[in-house]
C-alpha cells in the first residue's frame, strides 16, 4: 500500500474530503432555480461525466507508459485495489445509500429528541427549556383525545385481518375470470389516501351521501357522521380499512396460493372440515403472511395522517385528531409554529412504533441467525 | 387447495358462487363505482337533487372544467416530475446497498441491515421538521428537488429490504465461480448480478411510483406553491376550495387515481410479487 497518505488520516480525511465535495456540489447543483435546475442538472451531469472520462483516459495513458513518473503511484493504487477489493467493495456500493439514508432519516430522528428539549417557533432563537414538552403533554387534554384515537386504531385497524382472510378464501377458486375479480378487490389499495378520503365523504357526506340516505331511509334521521364528535374516528377508520383490508387480502390470497396440498388432503381424509381445517392446518401455514400483515397494518394504523387531514382536518372540535395529525398542527398551524412541542409529540409517537419495529426487527434477526 | 375447488360442490353451489362474485364486486367496490359516476354527472343534476339516478347526460366537460379552471394539469405534471427520478434514484441506491448487504460478510452487516429496514418503519412525523429544515437550509423548500431527494433517501430503506432478499435468494456459486476466474467485484455486480434482478427492478419500480405518486403527507410539508404541489396535495386544497362542487371533486379524485392505477393493471404480476415479499416462506 502507498503510504502517502497515513492510514488513520486515509481512513477519516479522505471520506470527510470526499463528503463534503458532494454536499458543496449537490448545494450548488439543487438551489438552482426551479426552470434553470434542469438545465444545471443536465450541465452537471455533463461536466462529472467529462471529468470521468478524462480521468479514465488519463489512466489508462499512464498506466500503458512504464516511463511515466506516476506509473509507480498508478502501479500501486491498482495493486492495493486488487488485494483489497473484496474488502473495499461494499463500503463503495454502500457509500451513496447511507450517506442519503443517513442525512435524512437517521440523523433527522435524533435532532427531533433533540429538539423536543426545546421551545422553537422554527424561526427565532430556540430556547433550551428541558422537559417542559412533556410535562404539557401530560396535561394537554388533546393529547388524551389524540391518544384515545390512536389506540381506537390501532385496535379496530385489526379487522382487516379477517376481514381480508376472510376475502382471499372466498376468492381463492380457479374459475374463468377470477384473475380480473381478484385485481379489482384490489383497486382500492392502489389508489391514493387521498382519493380514499374524497371518496368516503362523498359516501358520508350530510344530505345526499349515500350513507346518509340509507340511514335516514332505516331510521329516518339522517347521521352526519364526519360532524359528529362521536363517529367521526370511527367513519374515518372505516374508510381507512377499505384499502387496508385489500392489502391484507393480497397477502392472504399469496399465502393460500403456497399452502402444501397435500397437507390439506391428508387432513381432509382425516375428516377436518371447514373451521377446524382452517384453524389447525390452514392458519399454522399462513403465519408468515399474518406476521406481515400484522406488521403492515400496525404501520398503517399508526400513520393515519391523510384521510384525517382530507376527511376532517382533525375535527369537528378535535375529536378526531391523532397523535401524527396533532403533531402536524402544533408544528405548522396557523396559529404559530410549535416546533419542539411538536417534535415530542412526534417523540411519543416514535416510542409507541419502536415497540413494534423492535418487535419485528427480533424477529428478523432470529429468522437471520438461524440460517 | 383451500378452500375446496368450486368445481366440486353442486351445481347449484356453484351458480350461486358465481352470482356472488359479481355482486360481492359491486358493494366493495360500490363507493369508487359512485365517484366515477359522479365525475360524469352534470352540475344541474346535482342542483335538482339527482345525486343517484342516471345522470341525464355523461357531462364529460366536468373534465374539461377542471383542467381549464384549476392547475390540474400542473399537479399531474408535478407528480411525474417528483415521482419519475425517485423511481430511479431509490432503485438505482438499492441495488447497490441490497448487492453489498447480500453478498459480503463483514461485522456491521446485519446492523446496517436492519437499521434500513427499522428506518423504513418509523413514522415521518418524527423527521419532518428537521427534513423541512434541511430543505429549507439547502434552498430546495418548494422545489421538486427537495421532494425528490426525500423520497430517494427514504424509500432506500424499504428498496434495501427487497433487493438484498432478491439478491441473497440468487445462487451464490455464480458469484464464486466469477471470483475464481478472476472477475472485479465491480463487474460481478454488472454484468452477473444485474441482469439477473430484472424482475425484482420492474417489481419494485411499480410499487415505488404508487407510493410516491400516493404521498401526501411529505407533499404538503415540503411544497406549498401550485407550481410544485404534486397531485395529492393539489387535490387537497382544491378540495377546500370546491365547496360541494361534488363533480369537480369526484373528477378531480379520478385523474389522480388514474396513473397508479393504470401502473397496477400493466404491471400486475410485478406489483404483487412486489408487495406479497415475505408473505410465503
Amino acid at each position: 500500500m502507498p503510504h502517502f497518505l497515513g492510514r488513520p488520516l486515509a481512513r477519516v480525511l479522505f471520506p470527510l474530503v470526499l463528503a463534503a465535495l458532494v454536499v458543496w456540489i449537490a448545494r450548488w447543483v439543487l438551489t438552482a432555480d426551479l426552470a434553470r435546475s434542469v438545465t444545471t442538472g443536465a450541465v452537471a451531469g455533463g461536466f462529472l461525466f467529462c471529468g470521468w472520462a478524462v480521468l479514465s483516459a488519463a489512466w489508462r495513458r499512464v498506466s500503458n507508459q512504464p516511463g511515466h513518473p506516476l506509473y509507480p503511484a498508478v502501479c500501486a493504487i491498482r495493486a492495493y485495489w486488487k488485494a483489497n477489493q473484496r474488502r473495499l467493495a461494499p463500503w463503495l456500493f454502500l457509500a451513496p445509500g447511507c450517506l442519503m439514508f443517513a442525512v435524512y432519516v437517521i440523523i433527522p430522528i435524533f435532532q427531533s429528541i433533540w429538539i423536543s428539549f426545546y421551545d422553537w417557533d422554527g424561526l427565532g432563537e430556540a430556547q433550551w427549556i428541558g422537559t417542559a414538552n412533556y410535562a404539557e403533554m401530560a396535561t394537554d387534554p388533546n393529547m388524551v383525545t389524540s391518544f384515545r384515537n390512536n389506540i381506537l386504531w390501532l385496535v379496530l385497524y385489526m379487522l382487516a385481518l379477517p376481514a381480508g382472510l376472510l376475502i382471499a378464501i372466498f376468492l381463492n377458486q380457479t374459475i374463468r375470470g377470477i384473475r380480473l375479480y381478484k385485481s379489482l378487490f384490489f383497486f382500492p389499495f392502489v389508489i391514493s389516501q387521498v382519493v380514499v378520503g374524497l371518496i368516503f365523504s362523498w359516501f358520508y357526506a350530510p344530505g345526499f351521501g349515500l350513507l346518509y340516505k340509507v340511514i335516514e331511509g332505516i331510521t329516518g334521521q339522517g347521521i352526519a357522521i364526519l360532524a359528529d364528535p362521536d363517529l367521526v374516528t370511527f367513519g374515518i377508520i372505516a374508510a381507512g380499512l377499505w384499502p387496508q383490508i385489500a392489502y391484507v387480502m393480497i397477502l392472504y390470497l399469496t399465502g393460500l396460493n403456497n399452502v402444501a396440498p397435500d397437507q390439506v388432503e391428508a387432513a381432509r381424509l382425516d375428516g377436518a372440515k371447514g373451521w377446524r381445517m382452517l384453524w389447525y392446518v390452514i392458519l399454522p401455514q399462513l403465519r408468515p403472511a399474518t406476521f406481515i400483515a400484522v406488521v403492515v397494518t400496525v404501520i398503517g394504523a399508526l400513520r393515519s395522517f391523510d384521510l384525517v387531514s382530507i376527511m376532517t382536518s382533525g375535527g369537528p372540535f378535535g375529536s378526531s385528531r391523532v397523535l401524527s395529525y396533532y403533531m402536524y398542527e402544533q408544528a405548522l398551524s396557523e396559529y404559530g409554529y410549535r416546533m419542539g412541542y411538536g417534535a415530542a409529540i412526534a417523540v411519543v409517537l416514535f416510542a409507541i412504533m419502536m415497540i413494534f419495529i423492535s418487535g419485528f426487527i427480533w424477529k428478523m434477526w432470529r429468522d437471520e441467525t438461524e440460517r | 387447495m383451500f378452500p375446496r375447488p368450486i368445481q366440486q360442490a353442486s351445481p347449484g353451489l356453484q351458480w350461486l358462487y358465481r352470482i356472488a362474485l359479481p355482486i360481492a364486486l359491486l358493494v366493495w367496490l360500490f363507493p369508487l363505482l359512485g365517484v366515477a359516476v359522479t365525475s360524469v354527472r352534470p352540475a344541474s343534476d346535482l342542483a335538482q337533487g339527482n345525486y343517484f339516478g342516471i345522470p341525464s347526460y355523461l357531462a364529460f366537460e366536468n373534465y374539461g372544467d377542471v383542467f381549464r379552471n384549476t392547475p390540474m394539469g400542473r399537479y399531474i405534471l408535478n407528480s411525474f416530475v417528483v415521482t419519475i427520478p425517485t423511481v430511479i434514484g431509490a432503485v438505482a441506491l438499492s441495488l447497490m446497498t441490497g448487492f453489498a448487504l447480500a453478498i459480503y460478510r463483514f461485522r456491521s452487516n446485519l446492523f446496517l441491515f436492519f437499521l434500513f429496514v427499522a428506518g423504513n418503519f418509523v413514522p415521518f412525523q418524527i423527521l419532518m421538521v428537521p427534513v423541512r429544515d434541511l430543505t429549507l437550509s439547502f434552498g430546495m423548500y418548494n422545489t421538486y428537488w427537495g421532494l425528490i431527494l426525500f423520497h430517494i433517501a427514504f424509500q432506500t430503506g424499504f428498496c434495501t429490504l427487497f433487493m438484498r432478499n432478491f439478491i441473497k435468494a440468487l445462487p451464490f456459486e455464480l458469484i464464486e465461480a466469477a471470483r475464481v476466474e478472476g472477475v472485479s467485484e465491480m463487474r460481478i455486480f454488472w454484468y452477473i448480478v444485474l441482469p439477473l434482478m430484472r424482475p425484482a427492478i420492474a417489481a419494485l419500480s411499480v410499487l415505488i411510483f404508487t407510493f410516491i405518486w400516493n404521498d401526501f403527507f411529505w407533499a404538503t410539508v415540503l411544497t406549498t406553491s401550485p407550481q410544485t404541489q404534486p397531485i395529492t396535495a393539489g387535490l387537497s386544497s382544491l378540495n377546500g376550495q370546491w365547496v360541494a362542487a361534488w363533480h369537480l371533486v369526484s373528477a378531480g379524485s379520478i385523474l389522480a387515481a388514474l396513473p397508479p392505477v393504470a401502473m397496477f393493471f400493466l404491471m400486475q404480476k410485478h406489483f404483487i410479487a412486489g408487495l406479497t415479499l415475505g408473505a410465503v416462506k
